[in-house]
């Protein structure tokens, strides 16, 4: 019915290929390890200095999304990242898991726009089981925040460069995601749901979570295959909560290469190279002239 | 263009009743019964009640096209399936049951036609397919949509009806979310304007991308506009929801839509916007009433006068 290319068929084989159902759960636990290096623990190890910025202008300061100004090889940059509370219950609590409300994105907007004013790169840290669904949030334009952060990074013309470092949850990952170059560390997971969230969509049960992972493959490797990330990060074996220090110099080697690469596009040129990578995202066939709608009818 | 009767399949989170999903004519609010053809002639607006119900893509470019101006373009766009995805049911079959329930080969129209006389380029969303979910068919389409407003310097108008990304793509449907967006990027740079009309239900990855950052947004009456839905949120805040929980009218008052516009008024009220848009001046739908000499300067500060005294 559908004409899928070569290209499709390879796609669909690897995914069959891409490890058994425990390997992938296994990626799932270590990118959500409570002992995983988090956005400021990367600020804190690739930043010679770092001022951080706070507050959204219009409402408040959402502790779930960390932005400022910070010296990156000695260049000056711009780094706005989820965060997500360590230690205490209080912390994780004000940080609300890393889900930010619109006022997060708010702020990201706000600093990605005097990136580009002032003409520093943008380096973004992903990692967060997705926006906060809560009544206020809604009430106050998440989804409205979200889209507008997203426009705001593909309208940029500075560089950026987006590192998944843990969970890149749905549209509250990527709105901190629309990079020239996005790179995604090797246990790192990024989707358009969580796990347990299309378990409980599509069978009707959230403990079905490793079979929808495993359906759905959030992998690094699997979002590599399908052009959605430009390069998987190593971690430390083990993961990255083995060896925090040894986790931000391999992160850091990948972002300097990225950079470099994007640094020697013209300004306009990366805002329309990265509108182009997008547009070429998506897998998708044409239908064979007889068999449409009608023709499928007639077969039955 | 052939009518086509058009499945209403509810994929999505509705929290309200579902009638609907036994009996596709029969109103979920007031129980009142509709012939098919009736229901297409009342553009599937309950004549008690004013529910609006679900309405195909094929029948809302009927409702809102000049008849026989819409020209389809990408119409044999398929998915392709390139996770091999399976839940309860292969994703392949989904499809297929898909376009035999609907006719349609994806969850989306475009192409370009003319509203009130006036050209536009028009992707409009089908519920009906799989919950109208955004895949990469979806967002090609859009894509697609905004190349040809460009191309003809006209405006572009989607209709959103959506559950959201289309979970069986997975990354590959969040990928959509930036891919629409700078679809909409695109009409800025050549300073074209984006008419946003949300219907039931426009949420999740839709309503976080292209359909909100209409210049103009317009919603039906009642339709739920929200990224989470409302189930998600009472879930995981445990917070009692208001009543109108992310309902258009609700969306009005906090800001994030320009109008609420009932069905009946959709094709006329995108025809004026056109209008304006193009600069040239709308023609009045109903003649004006002769008007009456205006107040003189002393009937109207005598006028405020007396306001001001009644208030003491
Ligand atoms: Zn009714």
């Amino acid at each position: 019915m559908v004409r899928v290319t070569d290209e499709v068929r390879r796609l669909r084989r690897r995914f069959q290929e891409r490890g058994e159902e425990s390997q992938i759960w296994d990626a799932v636990l270590l990118a959500r390890h409570t002992s995983r290096p988090y956005t400021l623990d990367y600020v804190g190890g690739l930043f010679s200095d770092f001022y951080e910025l706070h507050g959204d202008r219009a409402f408040a300061d959402d502790p779930a999304i960390v932005a400022g100004i910070g010296t990156y090889h000695g260049r000056p940059v711009v780094c706005v990242g989820n965060q997500k509370g360590r230690d205490t219950v209080e912390e994780r609590i004000r940080r609300n898991f890393g889900m930010a409300r619109p006022e997060g994105y708010r702020k990201a907007i706000r600093a990605f726009e005097l990136a580009d004013r002032l003409g520093f790169p943008v380096l973004t840290f992903v990692d967060t089981p997705g926006a906060y669904p809560g009544v206020g949030a809604e009430e106050r334009g998440q989804a409205g925040m979200i889209a507008s952060s997203i426009l705001a990074m593909a309208r940029l013309e500075v560089p950026v460069i987006a590192t998944v470092i843990g969970e890149g949850g749905s549209g509250g990952a990527l709105a901190l995601a629309v990079g020239d170059r996005v790179l995604m560390q090797e246990n790192a997971i990024y989707s358009v749901i969580s796990p347990e969230g299309c378990a409980s969509i599509l069978w009707k049960d959230a403990a079905q979570a490793r079979k929808a992972a495993y359906a759905f493959r959030p992998t690094a490797a699997s979002c590599l295959d399908l052009g959605v990330i430009d390069a998987v990060v190593a971690e430390p074996s083990g993961g990255a909560h083995k060896d925090h220090e040894r986790a931000i110099r391999l992160v850091d080697v990948a972002i300097s290469a990225a950079l470099d690469e994007v640094l020697a596009l013209a300004p306009r040129d990366r805002r329309l190279a990265r509108r182009a990578k997008f547009r070429r995202m998506g897998v998708w066939g044409t239908a064979e002239p007889d068999t449409t709608a009608s023709g499928l009818a007639a077969e039955r | 263009m052939a009518e086509i009767s058009v499945n209403i399949q509810r994929d999505g989170d509705d929290p309200r009743p579902t009638t609907a999903r036994k009996d596709p004519n029969t109103c979920p609010t007031c129980r009142s019964h509709y012939r098919a053809d009736e229901l297409v002639a009342l553009l599937r607006v309950c004549r008690q009640c004013g529910h609006h119900f679900v309405v195909g893509a094929r029948e809302r470019i009927a409702q809102l096209c000049d008849p026989g101006s819409f020209v389809e373009h990408a119409a044999d766009l398929r998915s392709a399936d390139p996770l091999a995805f399976i839940d309860l049911k292969a994703y392949a079959d989904r499809l297929t049951d898909a376009e035999l329930a609907t006719g349609l080969g994806d969850a989306i129209t475009v192409g370009v036609g003319t509203i009130g006389g006036s050209p536009t380029a028009l992707a409009v969303m089908d519920f009906g397919f799989l919950g109208g979910s955004m895949g990469s068919v979806v967002g090609e389409k859009l894509a697609v949509a905004s190349d040809l407003a460009v191309a003809r310097g006209v405006p572009l108008i989607a209709v959103a009806a959506s559950g959201g990304a289309r979970m069986q793509e997975n990354i590959l449907a969040l990928m959509q979310m930036a891919k629409t967006v700078m679809a909409i990027d695109q009409l800025r740079d050549a300073r074209l304007p984006f008419i946003s009309v949300c219907t039931h239900p426009t949420t999740g990855g839709v309503i976080a991308s292209f359909a909100a950052l209409g210049d103009v947004t317009l919603a039906e009456p009642d339709a739920l506009m929200s990224f989470a839905g409302p189930r998600v949120v009472q879930d995981t805040t445990k917070e009692r929801l208001p009543d109108d929980f992310g309902r258009s009218h609700a969306n009005l008052r906090l800001g994030h839509v320009d109008a609420v516009v009932p069905r009946s008024e959709l094709a006329a009220t995108l025809a004026r916007l056109l209008r304006l848009f193009a600069g040239s001046i709308p023609e009045p739908v109903v003649p004006a009433p002769p008007r009456a000499a205006p107040p003189s300067l002393g009937q109207r500060l005598a006028s405020l006068f007396r306001r001001g005294a009644s208030r003491g």
